[in-house]
């Protein structure tokens, strides 16, 4: 890291903890939160869909495993939420596991390896929509308690707290893969996986790994979620929404980069809340969404990350 | 177990809602056998033709069989149109950001559509095609067997249309080898056009012959896209034929799940045939081998 890249990033962290006593209002913070919260879906996505390039159109399935793993052990076994918090990330890890052996065991890539991870979401969705022990369609109710040893809290500011936690850690995750030998076997399965394969990289041992990181995860978000909420039911849990919604941060952001799906977020977090005030219209926001999503894959093609990383190569070039 | 009699209905029923499945998925296999890319926009566009038919029929009192050459031919001239302004002009030649585009496209269509056109599940009611149409111990409303034979029909000449005419010539090339075809003279960009125009066009065909049948509403197209990308994957991408052995074979799938299975647990059906071709034979059943 450069020094300058330094100096920002230490500016970042105290302008980010900093936030919720500048904020408004309840609700400000609460935007905050949930546009942290997708920056750490999005970053999950990110390891697999972004570092690793296997695209996925469900990884909805492994959020909605941790929220159900851990929302079950809650409310129907009574367990502590904190505790519940890991199994839910070990749940949504070993799905990916699964997901990821059976499918790159099939040789399955691009879109082909796309599609069926969305089948598998249709697949846990229909499931949990049938299932006794996920009480069907009505979904799970978690009691309101709200004390922070229940993981549950009257103000915002600490939902923020720990969904800053999560986002660094994510962040971490993600520069700890930037940097290490795994990292690097990802990029090259990535960049040509019959070229890692010859150079003698594990690529079914690496991308199933991938998987079952970016699917843990996915999977303590999944609690995050279900405690803020109190509340999880099969659309929510394995809808298609939530897939589209991790992947867009990490591509519109920049897929493969470290900051990508936190800046993405950031900048679609805006532009919902800001076509939200805009218009009360029902549909009418999601219309200029939609075109603005359009429009900045049409004016940047590698993310908005790219065009931080243009303007730096640029002044690279000039100081040299 | 359900009886001879019933399971028969059940797989003639599966066969008449397969026609529809066929049409949406050789409109999404020709884009994805020539383009290499994977359409997001396919439901919300469906949906867009079916209105288009809603609206024929409910205002201008258009037989929505008679609409079907006005409906598939705007969803030509709309598909052209959206690649030439939109799709291949902001892709920069990447995938990725196709796929981003049309699942922009698709946010923004499915919501104008709910904008101006509201929430509410629009039907129409054609009387003739209400009526039943006896097959030995079956009955059949007849909506469905015309939309059996046309859809047949539309494959048939489709696919005599790629295979002896210039431009479906010119397509196939394009498929096969994008430089040589270029390198020969063939404009690809406006083939690609084209092609993403038919691939939209069988949408329309597939609204007029779904309307009398089904109902519309913004998020109708939802319902198709999944059960279109599986009858894709499950024929093999790319292939017509595919399309068309996937598409009755997942409408006899999804009739036979809900009858075994509840109405509920009986849509696991798909998903699971979906899964089981990819892991045991990931070119899918037609589909030429990598």
């Amino acid at each position: 890291m450069t020094p300058r890249a330094r100096l920002l990033l230490a500016l970042g962290a105290v302008a980010a903890l900093a936030l919720p006593l500048v904020l408004p209002s309840n609700y400000a913070v609460n935007v905050a939160v949930m546009i942290l919260f997708s920056a750490f879906l999005g970053q999950a996505w990110n390891i697999a869909g972004g570092f690793a390039g296997q695209t996925s159109f469900g990884h909805v399935v492994f959020f909605g495993t941790g929220a159900y793993a851990s929302t079950i052990l809650h409310a129907t076994w009574g367990w502590n939420p904190w505790l519940a918090w890991p199994v839910a990330a070990l749940a949504g890890g070993a799905v990916g596991l699964g997901i990821g052996a059976l499918a790159f065991r099939a040789g399955l890539r691009g879109s082909y390896f796309a599609l069926v991870t969305l089948a598998f979401a249709e697949v846990f969705r229909i499931l949990a929509n049938s299932a006794e022990f996920t009480r069907g369609g009505l979904g799970i109710l978690i009691k309101a308690d709200a004390r922070a040893a229940n993981f549950q809290f009257k103000d915002p500011a600490s939902l923020y707290y720990i969904a800053l936690a999560l986002v660094a850690a994510s962040l971490a995750i993600a520069w700890w893969l930037r940097r290490s030998r795994f990292g690097a076997q990802l990029a090259a399965i990535r960049e040509n996986e019959d070229a890692a394969r010859a150079l003698g990289i594990d690529v079914l041992r690496a991308k199933t790994l991938c998987m079952g990181i970016s699917g843990a995860m996915a999977g303590a978000g999944g609690t995050f979620y279900a405690q803020k909420y109190l509340y999880i039911d099969p659309s929510i849990a394995f809808g298609v929404e939530k897939s589209v919604e991790m992947l867009l941060v990490s591509m519109i952001g920049g897929a493969g980069t470290v900051f990508g799906p936190l800046v993405g977020a950031i900048a679609l977090g805006f532009v919902g809340e800001a076509t939200r005030a805009l218009t009360s219209a029902q549909g009418l926001g999601l219309v200029v969404y939609g075109m603005i999503l359009v429009a900045i894959v049409a004016r940047l093609p590698d993310g908005l990350i790219g065009l931080f990383a243009r303007r730096i190569r640029r002044r690279g070039g000039r100081d040299a | 177990m359900p009886s001879i009699d019933i399971l028969l209905a059940g797989i003639v029923n599966g066969l008449a809602a397969g026609a529809v499945y066929v049409l949406v998925a050789v409109g999404l296999t020709l884009i994805y056998g020539v383009l290499h890319i994977v359409n997001f926009a396919h439901g919300s566009l469906l949906m867009l033709a079916m209105y288009a038919t809603y609206f024929l029929f409910a205002k201008a009192g258009v037989d929505p069989y008679a609409a079907l050459p006005i409906v598939a031919g705007g969803a030509f001239a709309l598909g052209y149109a959206l690649y030439r302004g939109v799709i291949g002009r902001f892709a920069h030649g990447k995938d990725e950001n196709i796929l981003l585009i049309t699942l922009g496209l698709s946010i923004a269509l499915d919501n104008l559509a709910l904008f101006l056109f509201t929430g509410d599940t629009q039907t129409i009611d054609v009387a003739h095609a209400q009526r039943m149409v006896e097959f030995g111990p079956l009955f059949l409303p007849r909506a469905k067997v015309i939309a059996f034979a046309a859809a047949l029909a539309i494959c048939a000449a489709l696919g005599l249309w790629m295979a002896r005419s210039d431009t479906g010539k010119a397509i196939r090339a394009v498929a096969k080898e994008r430089q040589g075809a270029r390198l020969v003279g063939i404009d690809v960009d406006h083939v690609f056009a084209v092609s993403y125009g038919i691939g939209i066009a069988c949408l329309g065909a597939a609204a007029c012959l779904l309307m009398p049948s089904f109902y519309v509403s913004p998020s109708s197209g939802h319902a198709f896209v999944l059960i279109a990308f599986t009858t894709v994957v499950l024929g093999g991408m790319g292939s017509f034929p595919g399309a068309l052995a996937g598409g009755f074979a997942i409408g006899v799938i999804e009739s036979l799940g809900g009858l075994l299975l509840g109405e509920q647990l009986g849509q696991i059906g798909i998903s699971l045939a979906f899964i089981l071709v990819l892991l045991l034979r990931p070119t899918g059943l037609f589909g030429a081998r990598r």
